[in-house]
């Protein structure tokens, strides 16, 4: 408190003696005049967990600050604190200079804070104009007006929308467009932008950059949540790193190196995927899949286009792609979840298996991870050796009869604990209190420790920590080296050029050629992502 | 102060299996202070209403006969809620039970055997389980909400019956009175309590419990039926087939209650009547909840719902306290096993201030 109080002093003792905050020299901005937005010491707890523990750190204007920290570590929690959505249980949020007390969104958005979510809440059957609406506190009575406004503002920021266009016709990129447009026509002075890129080709990504460049010269600040380390050495002026809800360090992102960033947030020896040497993933095929199409299963969804794609033992091939580009139906249709049209086209080991089910494709040693954890890849009211019967029970026989047995599920689930690191009380665990990353530990390893032919694997890493995430890729790695044929769909481009051998591009339900990860520039990927098609000569081109 | 209510991280598992006693013991303070304020002796009023149904013999008997149907429909339709199954038209399948089951014993009225009544069981449970594929074909065809469909033929069974106790199965020597003959004696189910109306199928419905427990936790179908009403994507993800679920579900919740309306003919009633059960097949959707969907916990709820009636009545016949009493019982009981229920899986916490810890 006092601490605070001296603080306080000091900014107000500088501003007198200055005047105004205006026309001073970038270097020494952040002690004249006051911090956009100043966190002191904010704590917030939830039944067993302290979510964000004594935050504090400042926000000056016009500057990009990062918020970085792996998943968990307490970031989301702490941005909703800033917009409103949560109360915090201690500390003070400061904004320009004055405490606040922001308890809802609303609140928020008259100081001036906008926000854009990592997941969208659009209206697909409406049209961008009155989504942008829907968003506002206060949009008017002249539609025409604000159709108008929506086009200035995104053309001069290099967002170009049409208000006119329905929301289920606009890719990934451009619906995120207008989230962020909503927010600019309220002129905001804080924008936060929670983890804006995973969405994104790198083309749009470099886009939105260039926009978020161009609010900071004109005075706007931007909090910017992030894994992603490169974008932060690109984008940002300052990082507040979280680990475990507290932070730990803060930095200069452009003089840091990803790697020194990347201990920092994990606070460990940042262990890097054991690469396997080139030449490998040259075994048979062992599935192939011949002109599969599909209707989407969602409204609004992409129907998967005659996909043609083999897979090799001892390869990983990765499938990258802007997520809703019909990753969901392809894992649906590889798994034998969605039956395909005629049974020649899904085929695994010379058999056609498109009209068979999940169980007996995993019988012919198809196994595959589903992106969703909790309730498709696990049930999360049921203990893990509950969740190792799940998938396993007829490829690893823990049947007698009808009747379950029980004891030799529970010595399976055991064993995936332990091979896998899975931080748990036991096997009786239910499945759904487990962390995001050990739950994600115990149902690869539950898949793996099955002895797959072919794994099928939908965002590996998706919302885990990077020490899970390390442990899960090397795993993967470790299964190829075996001989078995690796399939991953993956929205995280480094992932795939981490781990794959080749590396094929889905968009708008089309699969591209697959190209060896070892030649194929991001570039490249980039404009398959962006749906620029062809082959790759044509498109370094 | 400020009251935040939040779920808890650690569900403990023995509470939720306390709640229901929990209730029941709440219940019975909320009734001392509800027959206080209607003016009866609270002592005399729960003594009468809990207690001396259980004192005497023919209580003790005619416990069991209530409990029997509620217990037998109960678990079946445990077992389809289990799985997201909701079919509420077991009614109906008690009654086209009884009707299948009945016509087997009139078939064969004039006739001695110990065949007839493994056969009436048959027919009864196939009869419960063919009304039941209706909802389940329209379910799993076309997708039509089984609630809807399950419950609107329960309406249809009542009336068939009538058309055939009022037509070709009224009794010719019977007046012209809407019912059929009664029962040979080998279409009557043995009585297992001498003097009483207790008949076996109280220990049918038993080992049907029993049988159900197995079924769910320690076969394959039953994980299947688990995993498919807690995490539909994760059964699918698994291979478990939705539709063959749907109709195992279905067709046994079925067969339990044709079993349950069969052994209410051939029990204490003897014949077939236009009324068969004063709603067993609703209240045993109570039942099924109060005993926390395990088979178990629905041997006691079915025996406590039981017990309930026969208290309504006793308040009723000795303490001139309104029927309605029996209503107000069971409402009480339901509203504090869902708030008890809520508080293990919830808890209320007071908000501490803003104030900078030290």
């Amino acid at each position: 408190m006092v601490v605070m109080m001296q603080r306080h002093m000091l900014h107000w003792r500088y501003r007198v003696w200055r005047g105004s905050g205006l026309g001073m020299e970038p270097s020494d901005k952040a002690v004249k005049e006051h911090p956009r937005l100043e966190l002191s010491g904010i704590t917030k707890a939830f039944p067993g967990v302290i979510a964000n523990s004594d935050v504090s750190f400042k926000v000056a204007p016009g500057e990009i600050h990062a918020l970085l920290g792996e998943n968990g570590a307490g970031k989301s929690t702490l941005v909703k604190q800033i917009y409103g959505i949560l109360k915090p249980d201690s500390g003070a949020i400061v904004w320009d200079g004055r405490e606040v007390d922001v308890p809802s969104p609303h609140a928020a958005r008259t100081l001036g804070i906008g926000m854009v979510f990592q997941h969208f809440s659009l209206f697909e059957a409406m049209t961008v104009l009155d989504n942008v609406a829907l968003g506002m506190d206060d949009p008017g009575k002249d539609r025409a007006a604000l159709a108008k406004r929506i086009r200035e503002v995104s053309e001069s920021y290099g967002l170009p929308l049409d208000p006119a266009r329905e929301v289920h016709t606009l890719s990934v990129g451009e619906r995120q467009r207008i989230e962020v447009v909503r927010c600019l026509l309220q002129s905001p002075r804080l924008l936060v932008m929670d983890e804006p890129t995973s969405v994104l080709t790198p083309q749009e990504v470099g886009k939105l950059f260039e926009t978020l460049r161009k609010l900071k010269a004109e005075g706007c600040s931007i909090l910017y949540i992030s894994h992603k380390l490169n974008e932060i050495k690109e984008l940002c002026d300052q990082a507040t790193i979280l680990r475990g809800g507290k932070v730990v360090a803060a930095c200069d992102p452009r003089e840091e190196t990803a790697r020194s960033m990347a201990q920092l947030m994990i606070g460990a020896e940042f262990r890097s995927v054991a690469r396997r040497e080139a030449g490998k993933g040259t075994g048979p095929i062992r599935m192939e899949l011949k002109a599969l199409s599909m209707a989407p299963e969602m409204a609004h969804g992409v129907p998967l286009k005659s996909i043609n794609l083999s897979l090799r033992g001892g390869e990983i091939l990765g499938i990258a792609g802007v997520a809703g580009n019909g990753q969901g139906d392809l894992l649906a249709a590889i798994a034998g979840e969605r039956k395909a049209a005629t049974p020649g086209a899904v085929i695994v080991d010379g058999k056609p298996v498109g009209r068979l089910g999940p169980a007996a494709r995993r019988k012919l040693g198809l196994c595959t991870v589903p992106e969703e954890r909790n309730g498709h890849g696990a049930v999360p009211d049921m203990s893990l050796t509950d969740n190792a019967m799940l998938s396993a029970h007829k490829r690893m026989g823990f049947m007698k009869g009808g009747f379950l047995d029980t004891a030799k599920a529970r010595g399976f689930a055991a064993e995936v604990i332990k091979r896998f690191d899975v931080r748990t009380p036991g096997t009786e665990t239910a499945a759904g209190s487990l962390s995001g990353g050990n739950l994600q530990k115990f149902i690869v390893g539950r898949e793996i420790l099955q002895k797959p032919e072919i794994l099928v694997v939908a965002q590996p890493t998706w919302g885990v920590d990077a020490a899970a995430a390390a442990t899960i890729q090397q795993a993967l790695v470790d299964l190829a080296g075996t001989g078995s044929a690796i399939l991953v769909i993956s929205q995280d481009l480094d992932e795939l050029l981490t781990l794959s051998d080749r590396i094929a591009v889905i968009n708008a339900g089309q699969v591209s050629e697959a190209m060896p990860a070892s030649t194929v520039s991001v570039e490249e990927i980039g404009l398959l992502m962006g749906g620029i098609h062809g082959t790759p000569e044509k498109g370094a081109a | 102060m400020a009251l935040k209510i939040e779920a808890r991280r650690q569900i403990s598992t023995r509470m939720l299996y306390m709640t229901p006693f929990i209730a029941v013991f709440a219940t019975v303070v909320a009734g001392f202070f509800l027959f206080m304020l209607l003016g009866a002796d609270p002592f005399e009023a729960l003594y009468e209403f809990f207690i001396s149904p259980l004192e005497t013999k023919y209580g003790l008997s005619e416990l069991g006969v209530k409990a029997a149907p509620l217990i037998m429909i109960a678990i079946g339709l445990a077992l389809g809620y289990r799985a997201n199954i909701w079919n509420i038209g077991a009614e109906g399948q008690l009654t086209l039970g009884a009707v299948c089951g009945g016509a087997v014993a009139l078939a064969f009225w004039e006739e001695t055997g110990f065949y007839i009544l493994p056969l009436m069981a048959i027919a009864g449970m196939a009869g419960g389980a063919a009304y039941a594929a209706i909802p389940a074909f329209l379910k799993t065809k076309f997708n039509v909400n089984e609630i809807l469909t399950s419950l609107m033929l329960t309406y249809v069974a009542t009336l068939f019956l009538a058309v055939l106790v009022f037509g070709p199965l009224k009794d010719p020597m019977g007046f012209n009175f809407p019912q059929s003959r009664m029962f040979s004696d080998s279409a009557i189910l043995p009585i297992i309590w001498e003097e009483t109306r207790l008949h076996a199928g109280f220990i049918v419905a038993l080992l049907a419990a029993v049988a159900v427990w197995v079924l769910l936790t320690r076969t394959i179908i039953g994980f299947q039926i688990r995993t498919l009403g807690s995490a539909p994507a994760a059964a699918r993800y698994a291979g478990f087939d939705r539709t063959k679920l749907t109709w195992f579900c279905l067709m046994l919740t079925g067969a339990l209650a044709g079993l349950a309306g069969t052994f209410e003919v051939a029990g204490p009633i003897g014949q077939l009547v236009p009324n068969i059960s004063p709603g067993y097949g609703f209240t045993a959707i109570i039942v099924a909840f109060l005993g926390r969907l395990h088979p178990l916990g629905i041997i006691a709820s079915g025996l406590l719902m039981a017990l309930s009636y026969m208290g309504g009545e006793n308040a009723q016949i000795n303490l001139n306290l309104p029927q309605a009493v029996t209503g107000v019982f069971q409402g009480m009981l339901l509203f504090f096993l869902l708030a008890s229920d809520f508080l293990v899986r919830y808890r209320v916490r007071r908000l501490k201030p803003l104030v900078e810890g030290a």
